[in-house]
């Protein structure tokens, strides 16, 4: 299946939750804020929310800014 | 110096400062340190996998500082409203340096989708300071609509150029209910001490130290900039005028018959 993340087709070889496919890349949730959808997902229901083909993920952190 | 009173909270500091632009992180942290600053802007950007980064809230002490989120990027309200919801979600105190930059340019404020942002975000709870022209109607517009600053423009972000606006900020501050906060185009700590003398709350700066060579230092200066003013300004100024008028008295020994 694919899922769109950060803009970008991505390819996942099955249905994982937003907290797996964080953990595969290495991205340390209490860093960053995820938007599934449009819709944002608090830190705790990462785990709980699976991913399914056509998904839209944003994945954002805080960078320097004035 | 005296407190200086946002949405109910105190801060000794009247320079808050950006983290962008920065050469390296240590750098930020010694503007940040030579800033004495108590609020610092950051922004919200995708996650770049490709080039993993160290992560920038590792650097800054939220005991120290509060962390105040722009919505830098945002070309209307819509954008500038996810933004601030998603820096809520991401933990931050629902403070928002609200900004509208549809104009790449320049990076000028959008006074129209500003205002409706504003709107919103105060009905959701934000402390919202947005960033605007130095229009006083907007001002008032804003102040209207619950902002707990208005945030003009000295000159376009990154610009260095100073108080071009100096006029209309001395009637936004005039008019003011709530704190005026001179943001963007303050490149020396003179044009910093030039804001606070006029009677403006507190400045943000981030380029002018961020292009220094020595940012900390840079950041003591644009510190020592601020306090004169405000000092200066609490003291009082004298009026200006165009016919001189002697410190010494005129009288008293030469030409005297």
């Amino acid at each position: 299946m694919e899922i769109t993340f950060n803009g970008k087709p991505r390819r996942l070889p099955k249905s994982i939750s937003i907290q797996e496919l964080l953990d595969q890349l290495q991205l340390d949730c209490r860093q960053v804020v995820v938007e599934h959808n449009r819709s944002i997902v608090s830190h705790q229901r990462l785990a709980e929310t699976p991913l399914n083909h056509g998904d839209t993920l944003e994945v954002i952190h805080f960078v320097g800014g004035g | 110096m005296d407190e200086l009173i946002i949405a109910g909270r105190s801060f000794t500091s009247r320079l808050m400062v950006g983290t962008g632009k920065f050469a390296s992180n240590a750098a930020m942290v010694a503007a940040m340190e030579g800033s004495g600053s108590e609020i610092v802007t950051v922004a919200l950007r995708r996650v770049d996998i490709d080039n993993p980064q160290d992560s920038l809230l590792r650097q800054i002490d939220p005991t120290r500082y509060l962390l105040l989120p722009n919505t830098s990027g945002a070309r209307n309200a819509e954008e500038a409203i996810r933004l601030a919801r998603l820096a809520r979600a991401a933990g931050c105190e629902p403070w928002v340096k609200l900004e509208v930059t549809p104009d790449p340019y320049y990076l000028l404020p959008d006074p129209i989708e500003t205002l409706k942002a504003a709107e919103v975000l105060v009905r959701e709870g934000f402390i919202v300071l947005p960033y605007i022209n130095a229009d006083p109607v907007l001002a008032k517009h804003l102040q209207e609509a619950g902002t707990a600053t208005v945030m003009p423009l000295g000159a376009p972000i990154g610009t260095n150029k100073g108080l071009r606006t100096r006029d209309n900020i001395a009637i936004i501050i005039e008019q003011a209910i709530v704190p005026v906060v001179v943001d963007a185009g303050l490149g020396a700590p003179s044009h910093a001490a030039e804001a606070m003398e006029m009677g403006a709350d507190a400045v943000l700066v981030n380029t002018a130290l961020a292009v220094a060579r020595n940012p900390g230092a840079m950041a003591v200066a644009f510190r020592k900039g601020v306090e004169a003013g405000r000092e200066a300004y609490l003291a009082g100024l004298g009026k200006q005028q165009d016919k001189a008028e002697a410190s010494s008295p005129l009288t008293g020994f030469l030409r005297e018959k």
